[in-house]
């Protein structure tokens, strides 16, 4: 066991009843880096963060925080390891200073002006009642307490959901600033690619319980690229290009996406868009919508040699 | 100068960073000497991870443009120039045969593109005598 692994996971597989939910997850997160977790609504998501903390068993595998087994975190392990679940439970009739003194009780550090400065830069006064406050405002109470016990290690489970713009600058504010020093880690699932892009360095992608892609953003970037072919009847080839992780219609052309285009690659896309091949500038929201646009229709056209390009990124 | 950058851009945003400073340097905006943001600071200034600050900084370092100072952060690096003369050319045709390529694809003819480029480079360096 590595220390210098902030989580890792091995196999993590779970299955309820018969439906498979989270498969063969492997992830390796170093400390001091910022991962978003991303996939759409019932990729596993939730499930993976929830087997990490030790809320949930796996069926099989194994993973750890902080080099501790998941599943048998001592309250002493979880001090260390912050994590907000979806939804932000907290009790309405409480003021948020009551809020902060009830939740402050089970934690062996606390840290008061973290709290304050937390819950004032998303515009909130710790004597209002929590039940009057906004969404987004919840949030903000919900990670002020969370980061309050100074966590070595954040877990959030999709904190951005629901937040305006302040709130949603807020939060990356108070992310950023908790990763200051370099040696905390935070894993956090999101819709938000533009958020995303901006404050994590790492990027995982979850399609149907399995993780396609987990590396950093920038080699992300660079590993996927996008390209424009005028239809003819060699088109329907595109299927067969190596690597491929999604093909769309767009007016008269068709845009294939693709990781890892090397030579094998570019012979396979002459070969079908001969000379009107264009290349074309992808933005980071573009390659992971790709990926989670391909997901949503594996059940119907595409081959098996589609997924060869997942599977290269999903090596890293 | 203001650094600006925006996501959702085919440019990475390290990529952004790196081709405003270097413009700034080219146009004289940043002087030689003068400090930049530390790493931190750009970053909390920008909302974006360090670490994609310091990749930025890390590349500008590696092709002479900044130059890093214990405990004073990053400054405008005295111009010198790090690479050979072949190479420098090398890395100029590169962008020359880009430049032409995308240049006759937009339909304009060699006068035109040579037009453009003079005009440019008179916008950028006014101080330089072009012939």
């Amino acid at each position: 066991m590595l220390n210098d692994l902030a989580i890792e996971a091995r196999g993590l597989t779970r299955y309820f009843d018969s439906r498979m939910v989270v498969s063969d997850f492997d992830l390796s997160i170093p400390r001091g880096s910022v991962t978003g977790l991303l996939g759409l609504n019932g990729a596993g998501k939730t499930t993976t963060l929830r087997i990490l903390m030790g809320l949930l068993a796996p069926t099989r595998g194994e993973s750890y925080l902080l080099g501790k087994n998941s599943q048998c975190l001592t309250p002493d392990d979880r001090a260390r390891i912050g994590y907000t679940v979806e939804g932000h439970f907290l009790y309405g009739w409480m003021t948020v200073r009551q809020s902060e003194k009830f939740h402050r009780e089970t934690f062996p550090r606390w840290n008061a002006g973290m709290f304050d400065a937390t819950v004032r830069r998303f515009g909130i006064e710790p004597s209002q009642k929590i039940r009057h406050l906004s969404r987004g405002q919840k949030a903000g109470v919900s990670l002020a307490l969370t980061m309050a016990a100074e966590p070595e290690l954040l877990v959030l489970d999709d904190p951005a959901l629901g937040l305006d713009p302040v709130s949603r600058l807020a939060l990356n504010e108070t992310l950023l600033d908790f990763c200051d020093g370099g040696t905390k880690t935070i894993l956090l699932s999101s819709h938000l690619l533009d958020d995303v892009e901006r404050v994590a360095d790492r990027v995982a992608v979850m399609v149907h319980g399995r993780l396609v892609v987990n590396t950093t953003v920038d080699d992300f970037r660079s590993r996927v690229s996008s390209w424009a072919i005028e239809h003819s009847p060699a088109t329907r080839g595109v299927e067969s290009i190596p690597g491929l992780v999604h093909s769309r219609q767009l007016g008269g052309k068709t845009v294939v996406t693709l990781a890892d285009c090397d030579q094998e690659t570019e012979a396979a896309l002459t070969r079908i868009g001969g000379a009107t091949c264009e290349r074309l500038p992808i933005t980071f929201d573009e390659a992971v919508i790709a990926y989670l646009s391909r997901s949503r229709e594996s059940h119907s056209f595409l081959s098996s040699n589609s997924k060869r390009g997942q599977e290269r990124m999903a090596l890293d | 100068m203001q650094i600006r950058i925006s996501v959702g851009n085919p440019q990475s945003i390290y990529r952004q960073i790196a081709d405003q400073i270097r413009r700034a340097v080219v146009t004289g905006e940043l002087s030689v000497g003068e400090a930049i943001p530390s790493v931190r600071q750009l970053a909390k200034e920008l909302v974006i991870n360090p670490n994609t600050v310091a990749k930025a900084y890390g590349e500008l370092t590696r092709d002479g443009v900044l130059e890093g100072q214990p405990g004073r952060g990053y400054i405008v690096a005295n111009r010198k120039n790090i690479y050979t003369k072949t190479e420098r050319l090398r890395r100029l045709d590169q962008v020359l045969d880009s430049l032409v390529s995308e240049a006759i694809t937009l339909g304009f003819s060699g006068d035109e593109l040579l037009e453009r480029l003079s005009k440019r480079l008179e916008k950028l360096l006014p101080d330089q005598s072009l012939p």
